[in-house]
């Protein structure tokens, strides 16, 4: 791991890189790191998260200056903006139920092939995949998907990248952390090596390749 | 009484002590509100938390603890936070016993469409799919009609949740199951009749000799 300014972690995303970045409906998102992208004019991202949260929160800045061509995402419906762009045809989206598009992740992340899960069955999520019979029940099979960056939000970070995470802003956090080629986390305070006991470390430090310093 | 609280306090009436339960956004959520005395339940959020609580009073609200919804939430002594592949693992694999959702329209075989109008509103499904598909017991709370026409109709029209079916269908005039993949009236509310409620159901209802009404 190796601890990063904040314009340099950003300037390490090209335009059209795929990121995977945590958080719920805004909580849990390194808002500092996506105020930058936007900053830096970053474009046709394509944004793997739980949602695109609300305009000016989280995700849905970048969304608000249309930076994002593609989303993968579970629900949208908090923010009109993206519902919009996804009507007029500017960017697309592929909605994942919510528990299938962690475990998609995480299978990514696990090293799987993928999934088997029963979510999604006889209705229209099941279009163009492989069904699969295991002991009498229908499941789909449900790929695996990687990123090229991972931005993570955690509590604290020490100074190797071990990680915990606070609260409901855990949510995506550290499964992503296991499925992105590089991965770049900002912490709300980072502590000296020791700190974190290692019962509680939540994302062990080899995982982590930035934390960003100063903001 | 108005239309909400008949359906949150009938829908109370289900919860057993002990339970994990899973309540969406709406209705559903009013159900919190009046557990019967003496029953504790374990309320999850599937944003990682088991023991959500009330909200907190203002200035003692915590940013990173929210609802699924996305608002601010308590947390009561005893709560847990996961991540996401942990929540949707609990409620994927059955180890949550009770969800209330709300529902656009209900099959008569109880089958549920509650995530997209198309052309109209495509929010996405959230985790509506895996609560579903996966949760031991799953209840809709829903008002009987949308602008004067049936939500409990032979065939949906909207796109399905999932195929398994849903227990029970909770409305402001009635309680209904489906046994044998076939809907059938089990309660009326107050002040309901029975034909009042086959004539705002647009479903074939099975009628059981005896109707009883609703104990609110």
């Amino acid at each position: 791991m190796r601890t990063i300014p904040l314009a340099e972690a950003a300037a390490r995303i090209p335009d059209g890189a795929s990121l995977m970045i945590g958080g719920f409906m805004g909580v849990g998102t390194p808002e500092c790191l996506v105020d930058e992208l936007c900053r830096q004019g970053r474009r046709d991202l394509t944004v793997i998260a739980n949602d695109t949260a609300r305009p000016g929160v989280g995700i849905g800045k970048l969304v608000t200056e249309r930076r994002v061509r593609k989303a993968i995402v579970s629900h949208i419906g908090t923010n009109p903006q993206t519902q919009a762009q996804m009507l007029a045809g500017e960017m697309e989206v592929e909605l994942v139920p919510q528990g299938t598009l962690i475990e998609r992740i995480r299978a990514a992340g696990f090293g799987l092939g993928g999934v088997l899960t029963p979510t999604g069955v006889g209705t229209v999520v099941e279009e163009g995949k492989r069904k699969i019979e295991v002991e009498g029940r229908e499941f789909l099979l449900e790929t695996p998907l990687r990123a090229d960056f991972a931005l993570v939000q955690a509590f604290l970070s020490d100074y190797l990248g071990n990680l915990t995470y606070v609260l409901t802003a855990r949510n995506f956090n550290p499964v992503i952390a296991m499925a992105a080629e590089t991965v770049i986390v900002h912490a709300e305070h980072i502590v000296p090596v020791g700190m974190i006991s290692p019962d509680q470390v939540m994302t062990p430090a080899p995982l982590v390749d930035y934390v960003v310093t100063g903001e | 009484m108005d239309a909400q609280t008949v359906i949150a306090r009938r829908i109370a009436q289900e919860l057993r002590d002990g339970m994990l339960v899973n309540l969406g956004i709406g209705i559903p959520t009013l159900v919190a509100n009046h557990v019967p005395a003496g029953i504790h339940v374990f309320f999850q959020s599937e944003n990682g938390l088991i023991g959500t609580g009330a909200l907190p009073e203002e200035g003692l609200t915590q940013a990173r603890l929210t609802d699924a919804g996305g608002r601010p939430v308590g947390a009561l002594p005893g709560a847990s936070t996961f991540d996401s592949a942990m929540s949707f693992g609990l409620i994927r694999g059955g180890h949550v016993d009770l969800t209330v959702l709300g529902g656009l329209q209900v099959d008569a075989r109880g089958r549920l469409a509650n995530w997209m109008v198309p052309g109209k509103m495509v929010p996405g499904m959230g985790g509506a799919m895996d609560l579903v598909t996966g949760v031991r017991r799953v209840i809709v709370a829903m008002q009987h009609m949308a602008k004067g026409r049936p939500k409990i109709v032979r065939e949906c029209n909207l796109p399905l949740t999932s195929m398994r079916p849903v227990d029970l269908v909770v409305t402001e005039l009635a309680v209904i199951a489906f046994p044998q993949g076939r809907a059938t009236l089990l309660e009326t509310a107050p002040g309901v009749s029975v034909s009042d409620v086959r004539a705002a159901t647009e479903a074939d209802l099975q009628m059981p000799d005896d109707v009883p009404v609703m104990k609110l």
